[in-house]
């Protein structure tokens, strides 16, 4: 299986389903002549042409807008944002007009559309440029939020985003764009909504998503050497959220930590826990435990940059919380 | 917990008369215990601070227990608290800070402490050993001595017992207990704050006696009954008595009821029609049905740790089959009429007879009546059926002379003899109870209205 990076995964993606469906197309800020401000849309518009891969003005809104207006009419746009961090400018149109508009229509309107870009903390770009949001767009019924953190998850949940009828908001990793990994040639579609057992192990269950994958399965090697199995589940969508998948590994782990790249209150682990405490109850032999961002917003000195981000140290004190090991 | 009578095994502290940061003198009374025959007080050893309570109002602890730690105001006593972490389990009373020459009449050397050190042995994972405190010599030090602050990760708050002493334990560590038999009072915890975990059960050797109270519970839903916990006295009574007769301690009670005019109901039902026939036994069970609906203490079964009296009265009747015999049970039965009692006894019987009985009919009785009065047997004992309290023997109904306002009288009669878990039920307690069936069997108009 050819080894690619998780931004040729994207464009693999993109260029497939642009073959497949004359009405999908892409647009966004610097998506057609720059190829892209990280370069996943590489090569797009001299395949495709300038109808079919559209730049934008620096006007988030608008963009936005002119996207839920084409899916209302039948195309099937994918919005590009810079950076998630932009699309606050663009929250009117992603929440009370894609996300409402089937149930406000009573059914009339589809909205078959994908809202992508990188999301989270890369490294040094400061408080506003660092966060992290699928907690708060999970938070929207209408909405579903894809969050993948390998090459091969990327390009299989963002064919299934664009195919999907619903408005989809699908957040790349920043920091995994140059990551690699084998990925499947054609046609490899991965559901949403369906999360996968990274690493299989029966000591304590980690579940992550995103960007918090690759900080798992490092812990997981690392922590293999002692002797302790991790069950890493990878939520890869988190809204719909595979909650079986959860209560399997939790089950056969009697314990878990959740590891996301947000903030703590109101994250995504504060759902993942309440799943855990209501249905595993009898099953947990511990706390469930939390690794996130501090509670702060993201310094740009190096060093309180470091000291603020979820990490390969803070998740090993965890696992070895819930065991019982510390 | 010290023993408060020769006998006592055990104490049920029901009251403290101190809290935590009051001063204490020898002799003060510190808390009131209810042993196996009263409730007794429990007075200060020694004069000092009581720095911490260990046991809660309504606890019950084995004799030996620490229940309190008496100190100076300051003293360090987080190796005493902490070696006893999980509810004050298995350490010997310890007083520390220098008591004045306290009376060893008790206690201290029943049990040394458990260190716990003994516990993890399946977690041979990196972890740094736990047992930093020394063990408690059997007589306090002489001095002061405050022990040594805990090093590490020995200082941690969490470290300490539960609050108010209860014991911690995992969910997942309660569910293992309940399936593998395991009583959790004797495990010593390994997790934090002495969290009783999965591996500390995995370690504990099964006990066994829990699986079956659980199946029992299963048997009635939430509100259908009120469970009773066991007094001292109950205690005492079923330890004793089991030990004299076997494991259901039964006595049996006999009473004769004047059945003149439930035979007379009958043979007036028979003559208004074939489909208002009843048996003598249908018009027993539906006067046992109602008698046991007031009598929830008869209408019981013994669990074990506690006794659970039902509001619900599902009556088992034994059928005799071809090699054995077994008990359909009438749910809810006093709720059905005389005429649902017949139809539903009937055909019971009949698919007993043919074995074509669902294993949920024959379970979930909550009494049983027995009646041989078709085979011409006038009185027997019925062996009970656990966790039933009760079970009702009935014998054939005949004429016999009876004295009636001095004068000699024909009447129809029925012996009844009830065996009685004593564990459950007093004879005073059965006796009402049979009381109040004869009411309903010698007044038949009250078993239709």
């Amino acid at each position: 299986m050819p080894v690619v990076t998780y931004r040729d995964a994207l464009t693999q993606a993109l260029r497939e389903e642009l073959q497949r469906d004359d009405r999908v197309f892409l647009m966004g800020e610097e998506v057609a002549q720059y190829n892209g401000a990280y370069k996943v849309s590489k090569g797009l518009l001299d395949e495709f042409g300038p109808m079919r891969i559209v730049d934008t003005p620096i006007t988030e809104l608008g963009f936005a807008g002119v996207g839920v207006g084409a899916a209302m009419v039948g195309l099937r746009p994918i919005v590009e944002f810079m950076t998630w961090n932009f699309a606050l400018l663009a929250i009117d149109e992603v929440v009370n007009a894609a996300a409402k508009m089937l149930y406000m229509s009573g059914g009339q309107y589809k909205m078959p559309m994908v809202f992508r870009g990188p999301n989270g903390a890369a490294l040094q770009l400061a408080a506003q440029h660092s966060q992290a949001w699928e907690s708060w767009l999970a938070h929207i019924p209408g909405l579903k939020v894809c969050t993948p953190g390998t090459p091969a998850d990327a390009k299989g949940l963002l064919k299934s985003a664009i195919r999907d009828d619903n408005p989809v908001v699908f957040l790349e990793g920043e920091m995994l764009y140059n990551t690699k990994g084998e990925v499947p040639e054609g046609e490899h579609i991965v559901p949403l909504g369906v999360a996968d057992l990274k690493r299989e192990g029966d000591h304590c269950s980690v579940i992550t998503h995103g960007k918090m994958v690759l900080v798992a399965m490092k812990v997981a090697d690392d922590l293999a050497k002692e002797g302790i199995n991790l069950d890493v589940v990878d939520l890869r969508t988190v809204r719909p959220m595979d909650v079986e998948a959860i209560a399997r590994s939790v089950q056969k782990t009697n314990r878990a930590v959740v590891l996301e790249e947000g903030w703590e209150v109101c994250g995504m682990g504060s759902q993942v826990v309440d799943f855990i405490q209501r249905e595993c109850f009898d099953d947990l032999d511990a706390p469930v435990l939390r690794v996130h961002q501090e509670d702060v917003p993201m310094p740009y000195a190096k060093n309180l940059e470091r000291a603020a981000k979820p990490d390969a140290g803070k998740a090993v004190a965890a696992i070895k919380k819930v065991m019982y090991l510390d | 917990m010290e023993a408060l009578s020769p006998t006592m095994e055990e104490g049920r502290l029901v009251k403290w008369n101190k809290n935590e940061g009051d001063p204490v003198a020898t002799g003060d009374v510190l808390a009131e215990v209810e042993t196996d025959k009263a409730v007794m007080e429990l007075v200060a050893r020694g004069d000092g601070v009581l720095r911490k309570r260990l046991a809660n109002e309504g606890d019950a602890s084995p004799v030996g227990t620490l229940l309190a730690v008496i100190g100076t105001a300051d003293e360090n006593i987080d190796s005493i608290v902490g070696a006893s972490a999980p509810a004050a389990g298995s350490a010997p009373v310890a007083q520390s800070a220098a008591p004045k020459a306290p009376e060893q009449s008790q206690g201290e050397a029943s049990t040394p402490p458990q260190q716990q050190a003994a516990a993890p042995a399946a977690s041979a994972a990196p972890s740094a050993p736990r047992a930093a405190a020394p063990p408690r010599p059997a007589a306090p030090p002489p001095r002061p001595a405050a022990p040594p602050p805990p090093k590490g990760n020995g200082a941690r708050p969490g470290a300490t017992a539960a609050p108010g002493g209860r014991q911690r334990s995992s969910p997942l560590a309660r569910r293992l207990a309940t399936e593998k038999g395991i009583q959790l009072g004797g495990i010593q915890g390994s997790g934090p704050g002495g969290r009783i975990v999965k591996r500390d059960i995995e370690n504990a050797k099964a006990t066994g006696g829990a699986g079956r109270s659980a199946a029992a519970e299963r048997l009635a839903a939430e509100g259908d009954f009120k469970d009773v916990p066991l007094t001292q006295i109950r205690k005492t009574i079923a330890r004793r008595l089991s030990e004299s007769n076997g494991p259901v301690p039964t006595f049996f009670l006999t009473s004769e009821y004047d059945v003149t005019r439930a035979a007379e109901f009958r043979t007036q039902l028979i003559e208004m029609g074939e489909q208002y026939k009843v048996s003598f036994n249908d018009i027993v069970i539906k006067a046992v049905a109602l008698a046991l609906a007031e009598h929830p203490e008869v209408n019981a079964h013994w669990l074990t740790d506690k006794i659970r009296h039902f509001n619900r009265v599902h009556v088992a009747m034994a059928v005799a089959v071809e090699d054995g015999l077994i008990t359909p049970v009438l749910f809810d039965a006093d709720r059905l009429s005389l005429w649902e009692i017949s139809e539903k006894a009937r055909d019971l019987a009949k698919r007993a007879r043919d074995r074509k009985l669902m294993p949920e009919e024959y379970t979930g009785a909550t009494f049983t009546v027995s009646n041989l009065g078709m085979f011409g047997i006038d009185q027997f004992t019925a062996i009970i059926n656990p966790p039933e309290a009760g079970i009702l023997a009935i014998g054939g109904s005949e004429e016999r002379p009876v004295v009636i306002d001095g004068s000699l009288e024909i009447r129809q009669r029925m012996r009844v003899t009830m065996s009685c878990d004593h564990r459950v039920i007093d004879g005073a307690t059965g006796a009402k109870f049979l009381q109040t069936l004869k009411r309903y069997v010698e007044n038949p108009l009250t078993l239709v209205i």
